[in-house]
């Protein structure tokens, strides 16, 4: 093979593999795209955690400062465990995120939520709790962190067998 | 195979309301079953609402969500008839999405 004929193979063969890059970019689905969009890695490391203290360390690597402007609502006692009913609004501005976080769980952290300019900083969700237990909400507005926190009774736990 | 997504979204305006309820068994990885062997960790652990071409919320979660996930929050803008696409992945690579109309 001449030294002509082998770079314009070469060059073909960059061309084809080229080719099919784009056209394996051009076919990610909706999700991946909305994920990558979202600029939002899955925090592996802080859903591992298990202390309130770990779990802040490892999300946001600062502290959190208790805030009067953060209203957590949550039942006084909870019938059923696997059930638990909590949601969070905040009068406080640039809200990025919000966080809860089970002190008495296996795993504390149970959800983060990340909110983008345009969504207001109100969440509601349902959370599984083993027993009575500290719930701590977080939220981190204007690049610092702020939380609140209410014991919530269980009488059946979600999380055993 | 029917979505496993039911999505509320109502708007009133200046912002719209979002209530998702997931069908998914959110396994922790924590439960024993009857005869005392550890059910396998099986969860979502993102969920992804967008509304014209834009991210508006994104959930992140572990097995401490209840079965049968709800969500609910807001965003400001989005008219009635206006698209919204859901997505969410679970821990075993699964996915499912859908688009839901805004009332």
């Amino acid at each position: 093979m001449s030294d002509v004929e082998f770079s314009a193979t070469r060059r073909l063969i960059l061309q084809g593999a080229g080719a099919v890059a784009l056209i394996g970019l051009g076919n990610l689905p909706f999700l991946t795209s909305a994920l990558a969009a979202a600029n939002d890695k899955y925090p592996e490391e802080a859903f591992k955690q298990k202390s309130d203290a770990d779990v802040i360390k490892t999300l946001y690597g600062k502290t959190a400062e208790p805030s009067d402007k953060v209203k957590m609502d949550a039942p006084e006692i909870a019938e059923n465990g696997a059930v638990v009913p909590i949601s969070v609004s905040t009068t406080l501005t640039d809200v990025t995120s919000v966080a809860f976080l089970v002190s008495e769980n296996p795993n504390v952290l149970i959800a983060k939520y990340n909110i983008p300019a345009g969504t207001l900083p109100n969440v509601a969700n349902r959370i599984k709790m083993a027993k009575t237990s500290n719930v701590t909400v977080l939220v981190e507005a204007g690049g610092k962190l702020y939380s609140a926190s209410k014991e919530v009774k269980v009488t059946v736990g979600g999380c055993g067998g | 195979m029917a979505s496993t997504i039911r999505v509320r979204a109502t708007s009133s305006g200046e912002t719209t309301e979002v209530q998702a309820l997931i069908q998914h068994p959110m396994d922790s990885g924590f439960v024993k079953n009857a005869k005392g062997e550890t059910i396998p960790p099986h969860f979502i652990q993102q969920l992804t609402f967008e509304h014209d071409g834009k991210n508006v919320f994104t959930a992140d979660w572990g097995g401490g969500i209840s079965k049968d996930p709800y969500v609910k929050f807001t965003f400001k803008g989005g008219k009635k008839g206006d698209e919204l696409k859901i997505g969410w992945v679970d821990n075993k690579g699964a996915t499912d999405t859908t688009t839901a109309k805004i009332q």
